[in-house]
């Protein structure tokens, strides 16, 4: 409002420079008080993302930094003509897709039973949010061993015999899906409710009155006015879920053709200290978070003003 | 259409405190009944009891002739406008009015026909393809009203539905609602705590007090014959004066001043007893200067102080300041509470001529029209002096008045 | 309505999300109580002879216990640093108008989606010139990066509906200004504050990526990273019981938290995220 002002009419000079002032100071004390946390923000995220852009041109290892030459745009023309990396493209989508899906529908359900729950509400709100608590990495070593052949209760409770879930591709994906789904079903949930406590009750009672069914309210009231808020928590699961990482390290460490987006970037930068392939591999991952968070924003509209809170 | 029938209707809940205590009431088919009373009478409950939004404890609520207390209320028929309306935000105005028949899955054609008359009724038609989000409170209320006439429900309820417009808004619904009660003939029932709403819509009103029905009348009779305190002081604005009066013989004297009883009935009534108080409306006072002779005659003159004076235009108010003994102006003070409202000291509000001279501060002496008072037990709050002959009267009368708004108003309801 | 079988369908449904949410964890503390030789000859739920001998292993080994000690020290200064410049940040998005506010705001956002492990070479690179590589700031630097849009979020919705107009008031009250701030704004923003910082620890303490890629030794190695380092080495014995027990050891403060502030991570969470 105040940012360009046209030089002051003599009689006015006073009040205006007076609130010019005002405003300069108060933008001045705003900038300053985000500087530290954009600084540390930008730290560590936008130079090494620029630094990763750049050796991911190269052909450089850490065990060998003199042999590191430019090779263009041939990292990625290695890592996109590999079948191993669209394996993990794979794996990553269906992974991602099963516990996004899942969780909504499950997450939907214990927002409900929040919002309701007439029985030991908080006690069950608690117990929801348990999980969400627990380090990754524990809820990972809990279901692989409650699973594995050595330690496991499952097999002996299912009946399976000695069913070994670690040694194929889809039963050990399901372990890792499941306690993916175990983890960060609470958070959907949370977002969930935050969506369901928008919609005024009113709206349900009248629905009642005008004829609807339980199920009519759900599907014609509830959900459609809550919106928002399943774009909101679908997306936020997808990227979350496309960056799986700490599960499949500890319950596979990727084998039987488990490896994700994320493990494999840490295989050849980390483990293999292949740093500019790996790189390339890491920029390809964000690329494709990129990607996805346009479709989202874009194709399904989500409204990130409400995620930003800037109404 | 179908009258609403309840019989000892009790709603108790979990606390034991019964919200809603044996009401039986009769709405009889087409008529427009209006639930009134302070805040917290069970007014708003009872409606959702009839709509079956709340499980009815004990009793029966009959709707025609079918038994609802345990049907849902999706098969009950009914509609209802919410106070704060309650429309769907993610659906244009159109699809909020075909709501319940898009529940009902009706063919499209019909749907649109029969949203298109509802809209035109209510003058929507411009408005049909907005959101909720984009109306002005008047349109929004409309469209409520709209969703609810465009299923022929048998019954129409209403929970305060003007309670969130502004003043002149609300007068110019009360009149739309009251053409289109009339004019589809169907049987209403309307929650408010605003007597004004109470007085103009209904045919009938209906007094609750913590959850008890203490009064069923047209507004007339409530206004003329209450049947006790409560009804007394809560119809009518200003509300009705209560004096303390120790009778003597025929005269009863009041801390405004000692006058004579000259109705014989209402003498009868308060024969016998030692204190009692007097109900007298503002309007039964008048400034005794502007009143002729042969009129003073009929009534009883009485010198006070003024305290105060409100003058509005078209007339004003004058307060006046009265000592009482102390256990019946606790008494009264409850009943102030009661009534929503937190009067500090007994003082009586009198209505006044808009010419009156009268000045704040000094005396005047005012007539008093003692053939409108009426006589109150102090102890249990009973009107002594209602008459049942004039109130069998106005039943005739308020029947002739209904027959006759809704003749005004005939015509076909959208088909 | 709520009739008989409704709620003995609540019940049951109560129950069940009991069931899911706490077995997983009650699993964990039954291994950690199973003798080592256990694993591999008795399978089951419950202990077939309950044990301490995991605990004592456990705070025995160096590797563990330097671990915690890290995870604990890290995780704490990140979230006080984390909180105090996401609350300056919150403030000025709250109450300042000035230029780029919304852009901090999607900025925040962006670094919330980032893939992680897309910076953790080009930060194993860096950290190594600059020799944060294996030390404590080299982990608190990213944690609080990356544990900030979740705060300055928490925190922004949470000031947006302080009402302000109350320092004023404090003012007219005969309040200085510095009385004002203490009396009346500290007390209306400290809960939102302890939340955003609850939230914060939370994330420092899931970490896996960045413990894992940017240490090498038990120097600033977290807790979880050191878990999956522990299962490869390769003893007589399983090491599952003590890496059971380790666990236990580090969810026993998470539980409480949770159980303690229920109320308040869930309203830190749910004000951030959707605004209707």
């Amino acid at each position: 409002m105040t940012a360009v002002q046209p030089a002051p009419v003599a009689g006015l000079r006073q009040g205006r420079a007076e609130r010019s002032d005002r405003s300069r100071a108060e933008r001045r004390l705003g900038l300053l008080l985000s500087a530290p946390a954009v600084a540390i923000m930008l730290l560590v995220t936008a130079y090494p993302l620029v630094n990763a852009v750049y050796l991911s041109m190269f052909s450089y290892r850490i065990t060998a930094p003199d042999d590191r030459r430019f090779v263009g745009f041939g990292n990625y023309t290695t890592v996109l003509g590999d079948a191993l990396f669209w394996q993990d493209v794979f794996t990553t989508f269906v992974v991602t897709v099963v516990t996004v899906a899942v969780e909504l529908v499950i997450g939907f359900g214990l927002a409900m039973v929040m919002h309701r729950a007439v029985f030991a509400r908080r006690t069950v709100r608690t117990a929801i949010l348990l999980p969400y608590g627990i380090v990754t990495v524990i809820s990972a070593f809990a279901w692989k061993y409650a699973f594995d052949l050595q330690s496991g209760f499952v097999d002996s409770w299912l009946g399976l015999g000695d069913r070994a879930w670690f040694s194929g591709r889809w039963s050990s994906l399901s372990v890792v899906v499941l306690s993916e789904i175990w983890k960060t079903t609470p958070f959907v949930s949370l977002l969930l409710l935050a969506g369901l406590a928008q919609v005024p009750g009113d709206l349900g009672e009248a629905a009642t009155v005008d004829g609807a069914t339980a199920w009519q309210r759900l599907w014609r009231v509830t959900i459609p006015n809550m919106k928002a808020a399943i774009m909101v928590a679908a997306l936020f699961r997808t990227l979350d879920a496309w960056r799986i990482f700490d599960n499949v390290y500890v319950m596979t460490s990727g084998q039987q053709r488990t490896e994700t987006l994320s493990f494999l970037a840490y295989r050849q930068t980390i483990t293999r200290t292949a740093i500019g392939l790996g790189d390339a591999v890491g920029v390809l991952l964000f690329l494709s978070v990129v990607l996805i968070a346009a479709v989202f924003i874009k194709g399904f509209r989500v409204d990130l003003s409400q995620v930003r809170g800037d109404r | 259409m179908a009258a609403i029938t309840m019989s000892n209707i009790v709603k108790r809940y979990g606390d034991g405190f019964p919200a809603v205590n044996d009401v039986s009431l009769d709405v009889r088919d087409g008529e427009f009944m209006i639930l009134v009373g302070p805040s917290g009478c069970g007014k708003s409950t009872l409606l959702r009891m009839i709509v079956g939004l709340e499980d009815i404890t004990s009793g029966e609520m009959r709707i025609g002739e079918r038994v609802v207390n345990t049907v849902a209320p999706q098969r009950r028929n009914l509609s209802m406008v919410f106070q704060n309306y309650a429309l769907y935000p993610h659906l244009t105005v159109f699809e909020n009015i075909a709501f319940p028949l898009r529940l009902a899955k009706r063919p499209d054609d019909e749907v649109r026909r029969r949203v298109t008359d509802t809209a035109g009724l209510l003058e929507l038609t411009d408005h049909l393809e907005r959101k909720p989000a984009n109306l002005s409170g008047g349109q929004r209320q409309r469209v409520a009203m709209g969703r609810a006439i465009v299923r022929q429900a048998d019954a129409f309820l209403f929970d305060e539905p003007l309670s969130n417009l502004d003043a002149k808004l609300r007068g110019q619904m009360r009149t739309e609602i009251a053409r289109l009660q009339r004019r589809l003939g169907v049987t209403t029932v309307y929650v408010t705590h605003d007597q004004t709403e109470a007085m103009t819509l209904g045919d009938r009103v209906a007094v609750l007090r913590k959850g008890v029905l203490q009064q069923v009348g047209s507004p007339r009779e409530l206004y003329e014959q209450p049947a006790n305190l409560f009804v007394a002081g809560f119809i009518g604005s200003p509300s009705m004066n209560f004096l303390p009066a120790s009778v003597e013989g025929t005269v009863l004297a009041t801390p405004l001043g000692r006058f004579e009883l000259r109705d014989e009935r209402k003498a009868a009534a308060a024969a016998g007893r030692r204190v009692v108080l007097v109900g007298l409306r503002p309007e039964s006072f008048e400034d005794a200067a502007l009143v002729g002779a042969a009129k003073r005659e009929r009534g009883a003159v009485v010198r006070v102080r003024v305290d105060v004076t409100e003058w509005l235009g078209n007339e004003q108010y004058a307060y006046v300041p009265y000592e009482a003994p102390e256990d019946l102006t606790a008494r009264l003070r409850e009943l102030s509470r009661e009534l929503d409202g937190d009067q500090m000291r007994t003082q009586a509000v009198v209505a006044l001529d808009a010419s009156s001279p009268i000045v704040a501060g000094e005396e005047a002496e005012l007539w008093i029209d003692t053939a409108g008072l009426h006589i109150f037990d102090p102890a249990t709050g009973a009107n002594l002096t209602r008459d049942e002959e004039r109130v069998a009267e106005l039943g005739r009368h308020s029947e002739r008045v209904r027959a006759a708004k809704r003749e005004a108003q005939r015509v076909g309801p959208p088909s | 309505m709520e009739t008989a079988r409704a709620k003995a369908m609540w019940i049951a449904v109560s129950l069940l999300i009991l069931v899911w949410t706490v077995f997983p964890i009650l699993w964990i503390v039954m291994l950690s109580f199973k003798r080592p030789g256990e694993i591999g000859n008795q399978r089951g739920f419950l202990p077939h002879t309950w044990t301490w001998e995991n605990y004592r292993t456990v705070f025995e080994t160096d590797l563990f216990t330097a671990a915690l000690v890290n995870s604990i020290g890290i995780s704490l200064i990140a979230t006080v640093v984390g909180v105090v410049f996401a609350t300056l940040v919150a403030y000025a998005i709250a109450r300042l108008e000035f230029p780029g506010k919304r852009l901090i705001l999607s900025f925040a956002l962006a670094i919330a989606m980032f893939p992680v492990v897309s910076l953790v070479g080009p930060l194993f690179d860096l950290w190594r010139d600059v020799g944060l590589y294996d030390t404590w700031p080299g982990l608190i630097i990213p944690y609080i990066s990356f544990a900030l849009p979740l705060a300055i979020w928490t925190l922004s919705a949470f000031f947006r509906e302080i009402p302000w107009e109350m320092e004023q008031a404090a003012q007219v009250d005969g309040a200085t200004t510095w009385q004002a701030f203490r009396k009346v704004i500290v007390p209306l923003a400290a809960p939102g504050v302890f939340t955003a910082a609850i939230l914060t620890f939370f994330f420092c303490w899931n970490d896996f990526v960045f413990g894992i890629s940017l240490t090498s030794t038990d120097r600033a190695r977290p807790v979880p990273a050191a878990l999956a380092f522990f299962t490869g080495e390769s003893q007589f014995e399983q090491p599952t019981t003590a890496i059971c027990a380790a666990a236990v050891v580090v969810t026993v403060p998470v539980v409480v938290i949770v159980l303690l502030f229920q109320r308040r991570i869930v309203a830190g969470l749910t004000s951030g995220a959707v605004k209707g």
